[in-house]
């Protein structure tokens, strides 16, 4: 994120920094980056906001945080009456204030952002809820009075875990199925730690289950059970939110050999199996010397810094377009050249090379240029002939997008699917071709953002209670 | 919950568990598999599920001790808990009345044939069962597979118990005898289902092979257990376990499975590493 500080007028207070790890120390750990704000910082930056009467930042929150109004509350140090407002509208602020993409959501419709730089209300949001979480004394809402109504959920991601505090909170039975051994989804198997320390994720569940929401792990909707077992068993409605989990390969030769991973083995195995940690945790991982990860998505940076913390001696970004294009958040590419990662733009590999073991390496790539536009705007790479080339790789990580896990869609008799196998909706309440079936987030609209799940699970949570109240 | 009933050994190193896990026995069929982890710590591992007692709400995996997870696996006792268990995973077998079919389990693999030769007995077919391991002490679930065969020949590597040789060789002359075998399902070792593809090659009898590769979730996410069938790729975990053996590549299949040999061993630095496929 921007940090460069305002020059022309020197006598407003600029946005506040926030201190993080020297890159030569935390490229060898895997701990989190930024410290976050001391608690004068926090006043200072909170200081900022000008309380807008008609803020535009709430409107760039997909699920309406009361921006001023907590950050009111920090810049009186009321730090814990701010993480209950917070949580009035967002039950996992501590996570969306360390991985939103603020810069194109709240802070992108401050007022301040105009002729300067945003109020960081990501960053105030992430003191408020770690400053609740640190003091050990979360407020826990007294318990509502159940309204007899039971809702499935399947998948404990941001959509589900979103919608299961909302729909506790009106009084509804909730129980969230999720096929991993933990609750979290993307939260807890993709992000790295140094990203979202996992302990804050499971503090976030923690609360979810204190409020009163049931989470059944080890449990695969369609294979476990069916949804419509579960509506058999006398569940009254239910909601899909189970990402888009399943790999994309590209399909070149070669993509099996040994030591080529999708980045969601190769983050599962790190993240939620702890593998950088083994032999201490069970679970091994390839510590390659010099490893290529394909793709310019969040995805592919966290894939490239993971292999740095593993001891990569050369982590390489491999783009198939230029930097302006890639879709990885402003701040991770950052994160990522400081910490020596090395860019290969206008590449892309067409064939992998083993050796008689099935290892891969190298990688055969080509250089691209950048064609007309497509009808979405982008510039399409265009081969350049005769550019073959190798790079030397030991490990690959292939990072060039997810698509959905057909397991519910095939074991759900009428759930309407679209071409690429992503759950239909009607309109925004994510109701399916189902009746009494909402779906949402990312098995909705492939790969997004964390707060846009989030924001579906929201509106679905209204949706359900309204459908549920007519009956 | 995944509470531990029984942990016997049925020879040096084969050993059954039989768990606490009442909605995967109502639900499973044969040829699925669970995946367990021991503790917070532990990896995850799949095993396949050899039989299940809907009623007692149990189910029964037997495994071989290879390394770090399947040892501390084989020292916990009656009244122990897994921290993690889930499934049923994978596909469940194609059962039919296909007529003839022969069922043939290598090492541990006797116990992922045993609920085959079971249902496919069940289903009408007659079963001829060849079961084979290094040595007469490694032989598990003869009585088992006697039960639910028409007939079990045994065969070990060093001839010390019934036929002297492999299972293929077996398989072979009952081929060059004449016997018509309408499918054959072969489950072991990677080159001992290799082999037996072969033989069943020629003659053109289809054979359907369990393959063990490695996997993480088992739920389709993450791809470590993919596979090459008739030159595509394909998840073990959610398009198999069971595939077409004549559309394998058995040698992709072999080099994955030594990916992660030297950590392996790091973990459990006094035994053999045992992803060479055994």
């Amino acid at each position: 994120m921007e940090t460069k500080e305002i020059k022309e007028k020197k006598e407003k207070v600029p946005r506040q920094k926030m201190p993080e790890q020297e890159p030569g120390k935390r490229i060898r750990n895997f701990e989190e980056v930024p410290f976050g704000y001391s608690a004068e910082t926090a006043i200072i930056e909170a200081k900022r906001c000008i309380q807008c009467k008609k803020p535009g930042c709430i409107a760039g929150c997909p699920v309406d945080v009361k921006i001023p109004e907590f950050i009111k509350d920090i810049a009186e140090g009321r730090f814990i009456e701010a993480a209950w407002k917070l949580k009035e509208t967002n039950g996992l602020p501590a996570v969306c204030g360390r991985v939103c993409p603020q810069e194109d959501q709240c802070e992108k419709f401050c007022i301040l952002g105009k002729k300067g730089e945003p109020v960081a209300i990501g960053r105030l949001e992430r003191f408020a809820a770690d400053f609740e979480r640190n003091g050990g004394n979360i407020e826990i809402p007294p318990p509502v009075k159940s309204n007899g109504k039971k809702i499935a959920i399947a998948g404990a991601g941001p959509s589900g875990l979103t919608i299961a505090g909302d729909l506790v909170k009106l009084g509804y039975e909730v129980t969230i199925f999720e096929a991993l051994h933990k609750a979290g989804g993307v939260l807890v198997y993709g992000i790295p730690e140094f990203r979202l320390p996992k302990a804050i994720v499971e503090a976030e569940v923690e609360y979810l289950r204190q409020l009163g929401v049931k989470i059944e792990t080890n449990f695969v909707i369609g294979r476990t059970k069916t949804i419509d077992e579960l509506f058999a068993e006398g569940f009254h409605a239910m909601f899909i939110g189970v990402g888009a989990g399943a790999p994309v390969f590209m399909d070149i030769p070669g993509e099996n050999l040994s030591g080529i991973y999708s980045a969601n083995e190769y983050l599962t195995r790190s993240n939620l199996m702890k593998a950088y940690l083994f032999p201490e945790y069970d679970t091994p991982i390839v510590r390659g010397k010099r490893v290529a990860v394909i793709g310019g998505g969040n995805v592919a940076m966290d894939s490239v810094r993971t292999a740095l913390r593993l001891g990569a001696e050369r982590a390489m970004i491999i783009y198939r377009r230029t930097e302006v294009e890639m879709p990885a958040r402003k701040e991770e590419v950052h994160h990522a050249q400081e910490e020596g990662v090395e860019f290969l733009m206008l590449t892309a590999p067409v064939e992998y090379i083993g050796n008689d073991a099935g290892w891969v390496t190298g990688m055969k790539c080509l250089k691209m240029e950048l064609g007309e536009a497509d009808a979405s705007g982008r510039r399409s790479p265009v081969p350049i002939k005769g550019s073959e080339y190798i790079i030397d790789v030991d490990t690959v990580v292939v990072a060039v997008g997810t698509m959905a896990n057909p397991i519910i869609p095939v074991t759900t008799p009428g759930l309407e699917t679209n071409r690429k196998g992503y759950i239909v909706t009607r309109d925004e309440s994510g109701l399916t071709s189902r009746d009494g079936i909402y779906a949402g987030g990312d098995i909705v609209t492939g790969s997004a953002t964390v707060i846009l799940a989030m924001g579906a699970g929201r509106k679905a949570a209204t949706a359900i209670h309204e459908y549920l109240s007519k009956k | 919950m995944n509470k531990i009933i029984e942990n016997t050994k049925l020879s040096e190193s084969v050993v059954k568990m039989v768990l606490e896990a009442p909605v995967i026995a109502q639900k499973r069929k044969a040829g699925q598999f669970i995946i367990l982890k021991i503790d917070e710590k532990g990896e995850r591992i799949p095993l396949t599920i050899v039989d299940s007692d809907s009623q007692a709400g149990t189910i029964t995996i037997i495994y071989q001790v290879v390394g770090k997870t399947t040892s501390l696996l084989a020292r916990m006792k009656a009244g122990d808990a897994l921290q993690d268990l889930q499934g049923p995973l994978g596909n469940p077998t194609e059962i039919e009345n296909y007529g003839k079919v022969v069922c043939i389990g290598g090492g541990v693999g006797v116990g992922v044939v045993y609920p085959l030769a079971v249902a496919l007995k069940k289903a009408g077919n007659e079963v001829i069962s060849i079961i084979g391991a290094r040595t007469k002490d490694l032989i598990i679930l003869e009585k088992e597979m006697e039960k639910v065969s028409d007939k079990l020949i045994v065969a070990t590597d060093d001839g010390s118990y019934g036929f002297h040789g492999f299972v293929s060789v077996v398989l072979q002359q009952l081929i060059e005898k004449g016997e018509k075998i309408d499918r054959v399902f072969a489950i072991g070792p990677v080159p001992m289902m290799k082999v037996l593809c072969d033989v069943t090659r020629a003659p053109g009898i289809k054979t359907i092979v369990s393959l063990n590769s490695i996997m993480v979730d088992a739920t389709g996410m993450c791809g470590a257990c993919r596979v090459s069938v008739a030159g595509k790729t394909k998840f073990t975990c959610v398009d198999g376990p069971e595939f077409d053996g004549h559309d394998v590549d058995f040698k992709l299949l072999a080099n994955r499975l030594k990916m992660y040999c030297d950590p392996e061993r790091e973990a459990y630095e006094n035994h053999k590493c045992g992803c060479d496929g055994n």
